[in-house]
């Protein structure tokens, strides 16, 4: 029977529930010490004398470590992705990319509120805090800028002072006559749309811990994150150190959402001291610290403009986009790249014309946030065609039907060149189904039979395409144990995504065995030689289908040595809940188990030449990225007279490919849709104009809770992907990327009366009750 | 996030709790639930000497109704156990549902009422109460104990009426009187947030008593709707502008007075 599709209870669940997770914090190294940074209370300003005098006197203290220090045996930090810009792409955007390092801690400036300045290494962390308190810089303050478009002003103060502006990256790209099409335009609507910038919170901070063996002086690091190997690459260059002699360990990672991608000062700094002090360090990172100093999210302004016919047929779409960055240009082309290449979704839209701008400011750096780029697209698009179905007098999903590629023109080639610098092509998908299911379930007039002259009732969507399943590649090695035991080791690490589930039943299926005798192992760069690691809705389309292969090649050499065992024939073999069995003959069966007994070198009969386990290897290098689709529905009560908006039904209808393991989509869809309700709604990042930051803490940063959860109704279509051999395609960045447009719709739909054009969010009660008022006329 | 060191005092008794804070020489805080110090010492706004924890004394736990007929309500006694008791449901329904709105379940199981009192947060939902209710707190210190009415308990943002040295170690909610109403009313981020405005009403056949808080320092008992807008001096924050505030308070003031006269005409 086949486990693919099929909702197998998460293996890694009960542990976790019982309390029984290992997350890094919860590492116990013999005589490790702890670490406190001091971080910038300044968003801009000067460095000047550290003073670490009473903090080093402080019984306890071990260390005070400042930027004096590591410039001298650190270079500052330069991440290659940033740099990297295919052929392709310079050829169609003309990008202009500026990346300046980031020291790992500042010796000259400081340019955000958060950023390490010194760290203390104590005996506790309680007593680093005590001395990080006793510490004494000298800071001389210097004009701040905060927002992107002031940052790319003239006059601006510079957060570079090595560059003559602010502006980290533009490009362009003009598809059709753009111009020609809005002047030929029956109805044309323009509007400015700001995506506001989020935190990504997961439920556990960044930490790492860092140990040097004492016998052969490798570096042992566990590290809370994403990307384990390429972790060790880093920590390998930047502390001139061979990476066969460091393995970066994540342990259980407790969400990430590409906070965790990033490698930061800190995930530096803790192996330096480590290395330096001859101890164990670790430092977990606390929320005030999180809040403040992981990379955070979104934080783009569209001024979007759309022409279409009378019948509602968009001719030409032209977008200007300014970014905000924060203090450093980590990343490059990712984020804002990904918005170009996702901001015409599933429309078949003739004339294109966009601009990106990305301008460096005194703020937290930005980095991808599920979604990656992606959420801000939506937003800009589909509340543009909100705005016209408006002007129209049109109904919003009309519209949108109206518009949308259909299956007959797959696959569907956009013209633009996707990030990884091949042709965006859509490989399959059939976008009119996934919104007409959507449609026939929205229920609006369930609701609107309790609304009344205050509380009114409005539906609002959103549609998005997904790129998923980037390379460059991902490695599984899969081995059978003489006990019958499968293991399957992965490059991919995991957050909580429920891998140790879905890679065991692909594994299972290859092989023959049931979903309980397989283990996965992920997040240990010694596991694996090489990795990527869980990121970009990557893994189910690039581990997946390199779990799927190493087990398929396992599968033939075990029935490759039993044709032997049991004289037989190999193609006469097949293999049934772990038992090889000979076809037409019921007595001939062997445990897969014992074939690789058979190949242990403790076996005299053993083949001369004949491998010594049974295992095999797949390093998975996918194509061009493969299209996930989605369409969301929000349905909204809003309060007249208090503002507070409701959403009472979310519908998502989307289509993943093949499913592995339906209940985990689901949940991933609802989670990643609870992040869009609270970007919707309640979470925002903000820095007042000195860049000092406001929502510091779990009370100003407001999250949704189970309290704030609509119901929902999901909708499943599996469309397989051509371009794997499982069909699969990524959707862990889906479920956030729909939200922020649908309930904006959605509320725009319950105040149409009024008039009111919600231009940003998040949709708290004040923001809502002042579009009211504003739409009332004061 | 973590405190700067402190001494820590766990008593057996109420006497040798204020023995210990009464001392001058050492700048000491009473711990009850925690759920609002603790945090505060996390961040090191607060930096106390030395805690004065009261999970040990027994006299202190309590939840009983007097010989007046008053709910009363000791110094250890958790949010969660107020809303389990059923005749706090029935005589002091007001009481019950605005404690449902204090943080959450986990919150709720270690804030005490008379802490939430003590700390005073004036978008918090308990000092409203006790001033809707007419409650007065028992305060307790080197002088002995005296009562202070909730009106005049409450002082300003984070302050209240204690003296040096003295502790809360009673609230007194008197029983509504037969025919009375009630409503309560909140506009919150999410559930289990401060509010940012809210409304307490108890309708009595004698006396009308209208509570708004989150629009001002300290809770504000009003007569009627129509001295609201003019009555409240609201903050300006990230969650909501002070004229939200203002308008929303109108609002939900006229909201729950009629909710509380309909009550107590049925």
């Amino acid at each position: 029977m086949s486990t693919i599709g099929v909702s197998v209870p998460r293996i890694e669940d009960e542990r976790l529930l019982r309390g029984e997770g290992r997350f890094v914090d919860d590492l116990r190294l013999a005589g490790a010490l702890e670490v406190a940074f001091l971080r910038s209370p300044h968003a801009h300003a000067r460095i000047g004398a550290i003073d670490a005098a009473a903090a080093l006197a402080l019984p306890g203290v071990v260390a005070v470590i400042d930027g004096r220090e590591t410039a001298a045996a650190l270079e500052p930090m330069v991440f290659d992705i940033a740099k990297i810009v295919p052929e392709a792409v310079r050829e169609a955007t003309a990008p202009a990319v500026r990346v300046h390092p980031m020291p790992a801690l500042p010796t000259e400036r400081v340019t955000y509120v958060g950023q390490p300045v010194a760290m203390v290494v104590a005996e506790s962390r309680y007593l680093a805090e005590d001395a990080v308190d006793l510490l004494a810089v000298e800071f001389e303050p210097l004009p701040a800028v905060v927002d992107a478009e002031r940052a790319l002003a003239p006059g601006a103060p510079r957060v570079e002072t090595e560059w003559e502006d602010n502006e980290a990256i533009s490009f362009a790209f003009e598809r059709g006559d753009v111009d020609a099409a809005f002047a030929a335009a029956k109805v044309v609507v323009e509007e400015s749309f700001r995506s506001h910038r989020q935190h990504p919170s997961p439920i556990e901070t960044r930490g790492v811990a860092a140990g040097v063996d004492p016998q052969d002086g490798s570096l042992d690091v566990w590290s809370a994150t994403q990307t384990p190997h390429l972790l060790r690459d880093f920590l390998a260059r930047w502390l001139g150190r061979d990476p066969e002699r460091i393995r970066v360990r994540a342990p259980d990672v407790g969400g990430a959402f590409g906070i965790k991608h990033s490698c930061y000062p800190e995930d530096l700094l803790i192996p330096f001291a480590a290395l330096r002090l001859g101890r164990a360090v670790k430092w977990t990172e606390d929320r005030a610290e999180h809040l403040a100093a992981a990379t955070q999210g979104r934080d783009q302004v569209h001024r979007i403009a759309v022409a279409a016919d009378a019948a509602g047929r968009i001719l030409a779409v032209r977008d200007h986009a300014v970014m905000n960055a924060g203090a450093f240009n980590l990343l490059g082309l990712v984020v804002p790249y990904n918005t170009f290449t996702h901001l015409l979704g599933p429309y078949d839209v003739g004339a294109f014309g966009f601009a990106m701008r990305v301008a460096v400011t005194n703020t937290a750096p930005v980095a991808p946030y599920r979604g990656a780029g992606r959420p801000e697209a939506v937003f800009a698009i589909e509340r543009a065609i909100d705005r016209l179905a408006r002007e129209l007098g049109a109904d919003p999903a009309d519209v949108r039907a109206r518009n949308l590629i259909g299956p007959e023109q797959m696959p569907y080639e956009t013209g633009i060149v996707y990030r990884d610098g091949t042709d965006q092509v859509y490989d399959s998908g059939d976008y009119p189904e996934l919104l007409r299911r959507a449609r026939e379930v929205v229920e609006r007039e369930r609701f609107e039979a309790a609304a009344t002259e205050r509380r009114r009732i409005g539906v609002g969507y959103a549609i998005y395409t997904e790129g998923t399943g980037v390379g460059p590649f991902e490695t599984a090695r899969v081995r059978i144990e003489p006990t019958g035991r499968v293991k399957v080791l992965t490059g991919a690490s995991s957050q909580g995504q429920g891998h140790r589930t879905t890679l065991a039943q692909l594994a299972a299926e290859a092989l023959g065995v049931a979903v309980a005798d397989v283990e996965v192992v992920g997040g240990d760069s010694a596991a694996v030689p090489s990795g990527f690691g869980t990121l970009a809705s990557r893994t189910l389309v690039v581990a997946g289908n390199a779990v799927s292969e190493a087990a398929a090649a396992v599968r033939a050499q075990a029935l490759e040595v039993a044709a032997g065992m049991l004289g037989a024939a190999s193609y006469e073999l097949e293999i049934e809940g772990g038992t090889i069995a000979v076809r037409g003959r019921p007595d001939a069966t062997l445990p897969l188990g014992a074939v690789a007994d058979f190949l242990t070198p403790f076996n005299p009969a053993r083949p001369r030449g004949a491998p010594s386990e049974l295992a095999a290897e797949s390093v998975y290098r996918p194509g061009p990225v493969t299209w996930s689709a989605g369409v969301h529905v929000a349905v909204v009560a809003v309060d007249l007279p208090t503002g507070v908006v409701e959403v009472l039904r979310f519908v998502v209808a989307h289509d993943c490919g093949r499913v592995v393991n339906p209940a985990i989509v689901d949940g991933q869809i609802v989670g990643g849709v609870m992040q869009g309700i609270g970007g919707a709604l309640h979470e925002e990042v903000l820095y007042d104009e000195d860049g000092q930051l406001r929502t510091g803490n779990f009370m100003d940063y407001v999250l949704p809770t189970a309290g704030e959860t609509p119901e929902f109704e999901l909708i499943h279509l599996d469309t397989p992907s051509p371009l794997n051999p499982l069909g699969v395609k990524g959707m862990g960045e889906g479920g956030a990327i729909g939200p922020p447009a649908a309930i904006a719709g959605a509320v725009e739909d319950a105040l149409a009366d009024l008039g009111v054009v919600v231009h940003r969010g998040p949709l708290g009660p004040s923001r809502v009750r002042d579009l009211i008022v504003a739409a009332a006329g004061g | 996030m973590k405190p700067a060191s402190f001494d820590y005092h766990a008593p057996a008794t109420l006497a040798e709790a204020l023995e210990l804070l009464g001392d001058d020489a050492v700048e000491s805080r009473v711990l009850a639930g925690g759920q609002s110090l603790v945090p505060m010492m996390n961040f090191r706004l607060a930096v106390p000497e030395a805690l004065v924890d009261l999970r040990r004394i027994e006299e202190l736990r309590y939840l009983r109704t007097g010989a007046d007929g008053a709910l009363e309500v000791g110094a250890r006694t958790t949010q969660a156990e107020l809303l389990r008791d059923p005749a706090v449901a029935a005589g002091w329904p007001l009481l019950h549902a605005g404690v449902t709105h204090v943080g959450h379940p986990q919150v709720r199981s270690r804030g005490t009422v008379c802490g939430s009192l003590a700390h005073h947060d004036p978008h918090g939902e308990l000092p409203a109460l006790a001033l809707a209710l007419g409650a007065t707190i028992t305060v307790a210190g080197p002088d002995g104990r005296r009562r202070i009415a909730a009106e005049d308990f409450f002082v300003s943002f984070y302050e209240v009426a204690l003296e040096s040295g003295e502790m809360v170690v009673e609230a007194r909610f008197p029983a509504p009187p037969a025919g009375s109403g009630w409503s309560f009313r909140e506009i919150a981020r999410r559930h289990g947030d401060f509010a940012l405005v809210g409304v307490a009403c108890l309708v009595a056949p004698a006396e009308t008593r209208l509570v708004v808080f989150g629009a001002a320092e300290r809770p504000l008992l009003l007569a009627d709707p129509g001295e609201v807008a003019a009555a409240v001096r609201p903050l300006d924050d990230l969650h909501a502008s002070a004229e939200y505030r203002r308008q929303v308070a109108v609002q939900l003031a006229g909201e729950a007075l009629a909710e509380a006269r309909e009550r107590a005409g049925g």
